[in-house]
């Protein structure tokens, strides 16, 4: 009972930092960015490089993954997504769709189209013994290391001067730009983070999830539970919802493995009707 | 709105982009390959697309005087596409032979289209035993579940395994799988203690290995499609189930050789039976192994390869033999009961039910030069469809 | 203009016999479309999970003929519709609350929830392997299904027409206008008296119809149903088609399906592997020109089409003069 709590928790704040990039941009920007599971596939990619063919020891690749897809995420933005800020959601919808078709095809002519698995240190693989239960190495590792960025995160967004304008920014663009904030950059800024965090939880998600081509539209699914459901003004409520739903589906699959899936999307269905703006959003003028 | 606009152009560019038909030489034998390219079975289209490609690269194009042209569409194991493209490829393109079919839906969908127009569907990755009753026309040359299954289930039997849990995928194979080994472990004296199906896109094994340690049993008997073993091998490890005696036992898809090299040190001595490994010692495979890694840049061939290898070498035998004639009926006579070496070993055409019979071999996971291997133990002949022939 | 299309189309059956198949499978797509058309474009919901319509169509046309409870293609064509339809009053009340981006999810949760229900009970549906053994007795008694695809493309084009015409009139009348102003402002529109929810229920309802009616036609146009109706890619495909046509005027659906389904047979006829590629770029391309650019490159074609459209309707007389744009 506790190691299904335990995994259940592992695999949830996994979800979190893969989505919780996804809840910021769609939140501040008003951006339907879909292809965020390609980025998230990028850090994969960019670890699995960094250390089985270069050598670099995992621990360090994490935070090299993390500003590899930051950068590609900061040029991508002022490139790319920069034209899209003022197209329907539609359109957003049809252009980010473009984007992963054409990042899973040329992952898959680049990197070849099997799984790829990185080379996790020895000291991260089997089990440790707490509270009396085995419990993994490695998911604890994401335990600690996303818990923490959880706290950073949060901290960073009611503590700091950054986090108060994004924040500004979010809840009425046009009195913080009217303020003098410069909204262009937070954006930047934003979608750069956001992309960084969604390649490290791709480098931390490649041992558990599985690395291939097709990562981005197998997982864009769970992202987007997540999002709608921990709506998008604040950063608890999608870490919320993906401990809620990270539990559920390992639980849902432990007691009724025949109904697998059905229990996260039963989840996601009743809350949506029961808090239609996700489970801890304010009520938004959009 | 420009939308009359658009629809003017468009309707005038479908016109026009397909009255370019064109007629093909009438000694040109197309054959279509329907293999999923794209989507969750891709590394089966890659690996199989590579070796048709080698097939023809040390053989020609040209079989009893005829030119052999092949067609290679994407299904992305939709079996609604399989149907569709295998009509579009008899129809337009006038293929004499429809092969590949990576999945057991878009087998069965395609079989009674093969009925109809009399063409020979040669199946070189699917493993479902009923495929080859539903149509007359249809010859395997990849392998049945159940060959492997009954022979890991006598092995573990003889070699002290009493209680077992089955973990298998949700669908027809993963069906196939477990009742084969479940009715042969039976039979050997062994107990299946528990039998948990689950999903076939299934992103994390954790809560379902969970539940079957929690069983205590001696051995997990798996079976997952090629691509998701190591995976699932990796899971078990993480949870320390290595440590607790517990095997892994089952069909080689879970040591696939796709991807075996990159489970890590852990998985040695994990031991499976299957049809073919990249480490089979016959000089015939270790040659066609270094050609398949070089032309495809390193890439180890499988057991998805060597199914369509030999479908290719069926099919110019067959033509050899028919003297060049397409029609269905002489082709399909004319591939029953072949027999010939393949990079696997022995194999052979079953008159009866068309289906392939083999070797199947016992294999333990071994450090083979540096590599990961499966390095085959034990051997045995000439293996027939468990299932049909217990139906006889 | 609308005359050329439908001649063209109808031309089709005639010029173009070798390609009825995919042909067909366009014909589907388009009425998929334009069911969502009903309620995307004109009611203003979006939805990611109108496949769960189109895939309970779809089984529901494959059990009634597998099972031969009702033989004859076409009344099982609008049973299945029905069945559909109920589903979609049953689920309507779940969109019609929440943000767009709610009722996305919804509408994606109940159509992955249907294909985890339709894959639990297998022995029913055939699971994971589709429903086996289907075969499908003649249209109407006379028309056999036939290899060539020649008859089931007849039959979705008629389909499509009829369901079309259907449409047309539902939108252009004082319904189908109330369904805008909804789409405009539902505050507004509940404050001139419309019954915003009970409008927004009935359209649902019958873009489940059409929806289910498209599923039906591919269950017996190609004798199988597996779960691949139910699945994400067939909803997000179909919402990628209605956007490249164009919401809201009928026929972006017809036109979206079309040119996307060419454009993807074209590019996997180039490469089977990575024609994904290419249509991403195209997608992106799309979007980064915008369609009023785009519009303004073929407005020579445009005129030109309305021309001819009007010789055409001149020379059928007087009934058409309405019809032109």
């Amino acid at each position: 009972m506790l190691t299904i709590l335990f995994d259940g928790v592992a695999y949830g704040m996994l979800l979190f930092v893969l989505a919780c990039g996804l809840s910021v941009t769609l939140g501040l920007m008003n951006l339907i960015n879909l292809a965020h599971g390609a980025f998230a596939m990028a850090g994969g990619y960019v670890t699995v490089v960094l250390v089985n063919r270069m050598g670099v020891p995992f621990l360090a690749a994490l935070p090299l993954a993390f500003l590899v897809m930051a950068a590609l995420g900061a040029l991508l933005e002022r490139t790319l997504y920069v034209h899209v800020y003022a197209k329907s959601h539609l359109d957003q919808v049809l252009f980010t769709i473009g984007l992963v078709f054409m990042s899973v095809a040329a992952v898959d002519y680049v990197m070849g189209s099997s799984q790829q698995f990185v080379k996790i240190p020895q000291m991260l693989q089997g089990q440790v013994d707490l509270f009396g239960t085995g419990v993994g190495k490695y998911r604890l590792l994401i335990i600690v290391v996303c818990g923490l960025l959880t706290v950073a995160l949060q901290l960073a967004l009611t503590k700091t001067r950054f986090g108060s304008r994004l924040r500004a920014a979010v809840d009425d663009q046009r009195v913080a730009r009217g303020l003098g904030i410069n909204v262009n950059a937070v954006f930047a800024v934003t979608f750069a983070f956001g992309s960084g965090l969604a390649g490290l939880g791709g480098a931390l998600g490649a041992e558990i999830l599985g690395l291939d081509p097709i990562f981005p539209l197998k997982y864009m699914i769970y992202f987007l539970i997540v999002v709608t459901v921990g709506g998008t003004s604040s950063i608890t409520g999608p870490f919320l919802a993906s401990i809620l739903l990270g539990i559920g589906d390992v639980a849902g699959k432990y007691y009724a493995p025949k109904l697998g899936a059905f229990a996260i999307y039963t989840i996601m269905i009743v809350v949506l009707i029961w808090r239609p703006q996700g489970l801890f959003a304010r009520p938004t003028t959009r | 709105m420009s939308g009359n606009a658009i629809r003017t152009v468009l309707a005038a560019l479908a016109i026009g982009a397909f009255s370019a038909g064109g007629a093909f030489a009438q000694d040109t034998v197309k054959i279509g390959f329907i293999l999923p390219m794209t989507g969750q079975q891709q590394s089966t289209g890659k690996q199989i697309s590579a070796a048709v490609r080698l097939f023809m690269q040390q053989n020609g194009d040209m079989v009893a005087g005829k030119k052999i042209e092949v067609i290679i569409k994407d299904d992305g194991a939709v079996p609604d596409n399989s149907k569709r493209l295998a009509q579009e490829l008899i129809v337009n393109d006038k293929v004499s032979f429809l092969a590949g079919f990576g999945v057991t839906p878009a087998a069965l969908a395609v079989a009674p289209l093969a009925t109809e127009a009399k063409i020979p569907q040669v199946v070189t990755a699917a493993g479902t035993s009923i495929i080859t009753e539903r149509s007359p026309y249809i010859v395997r040359t990849s392998f049945t579940l159940a060959q492997s299954c009954v022979i890991i289930a006598d092995w573990a039997a003889k070699n002290g395994i009493k209680k077992v849990v089955s973990m298998v995928s949700d669908f027809a194979p993963g069906v196939d799988a477990e009742v084969s080994f479940k009715e042969q472990f039976t039979k050997a004296g062994g107990q299946v203690v528990e039998s948990i199906r689950f999903p076939l896109a299934n992103p994390d094994f954790a809560p379902f290995l969970q539940r079957a340690s929690d069983a205590k049993p001696d051995a997990i008997f798996v079976f997952v499609p090629s691509g998701q073993g190591a995976a699932f091998v990796k899971q078990f490890i993480e949870r320390g189930l290595d440590k607790t005696g517990i095997k892994i036992i089952g069909p080689g898809d879970v040591s696939d050789d796709d991807q075996v090299n990159g489970m890590g040190d852990q998985v040695i001595g994990t031991v499976t039976a299957h049809f073919y490994s990249a480490a089979h010692p016959s000089p015939m495979n270790k040659a066609w192994v270094e050609a398949f890694k070089k032309a495809n840049n390193g890439l180890r061939p499988n057991f998805m390869a060597v199914g369509g290898y030999d479908g290719m070498y069926l099919i110019y035998e067959a033509l050899k033999k028919t003297g060049g004639k397409t029609d269905g009926d002489s082709l399909i006579a004319a591939m029953k009961g072949m027999k010939w070496e393949s990079p696997r070993g022995p194999i052979s055409i079953d008159p009866e039910t068309r289906d392939i019979i083999q070797n199947i071999y016992i294999r333990k996971i071994e450090k083979v030069g540096g590599e990961l291997y499966n390095v085959e133990f034990a051997t045995f002949e000439a293996v027939k469809d468990p299932v049909k022939a217990a139906k006889k | 203009m609308e005359i050329a299309f439908w001649l063209i189309a109808a031309a089709t059956i005639y010029f173009l016999p070798g390609r009825h198949l995919i042909l067909t499978e366009i014909a589907i797509l388009a009425l998929f479309a334009l069911s969502l058309d009903l309620i995307l474009g004109y009611a203003g919901i979006i939805s990611l999970g109108h496949a769960a319509f189109f895939g309970f169509g779809g089984y529901a046309a494959g059990l009634l003929a597998k099972h031969a409870l009702v033989t004859e293609p076409v009344l099982a064509l609008v049973l299945s519709g029905l069945a559909a339809a109920a589903l979609g009053f049953v689920t309507s009340f779940l969109v019609l609350r929440g943000s767009d981006l709610t009722r996305l999810m919804v509408t994606l949760g109940v159509a992955l929830v249907l294909r985890e229900i339709a894959n639990r009970y297998s022995e029913l549906t055939g699971g994971a392997d589709g429903l086996q053994g289907i075969t499908m007795a003649p249209l109407l008694g006379i028309f056999r299904f036939d290899l060539f695809g020649h008859t089931a493309y007849i039959y979705s084009l008629i389909v499509l027409f009829v369901l079309f015409v259907i449409a047309r009139r539902v939108v252009h009348s004082p319904f189908g206008l109330s369904l805008r102003s909804i789409k405009g402002n539902p505050l507004r529109a509940a404050a001139i008296g419309i019954p915003v929810d009970r409008r927004l229920i009935t359209i649902y309802t019958v873009a489940a119809f059409y929806a289910g009616v498209a599923g039906a036609l591919l269950t017996q146009t190609t004798a199988f149903a597996s779960l691949d109706v139910f699945s994400f890619d067939r909803s997000a495909d179909l919402l990628l088609v209605l956007i490249i046509g164009g919401t809201g005027y009928l026929y972006g659906g017809l036109v979206g399906a079309v040119a996307f389904k060419l454009m993807q047979d074209w590019l996997a006829h180039l490469t089977p592997q990575y024609w994904q590629f290419w249509l991403g770029l195209v997608l992106v391309a799309i979007v980064l020109i915008g369609r009023e650019r785009m519009g303004r490159w073929v407005s020579p074609l445009r005129i030109l089409g309305e021309r001819l459209s009007e010789r055409i309707a001149r020379l059928f007389g007087a009934a058409s003069g309405t019809e032109g744009r």
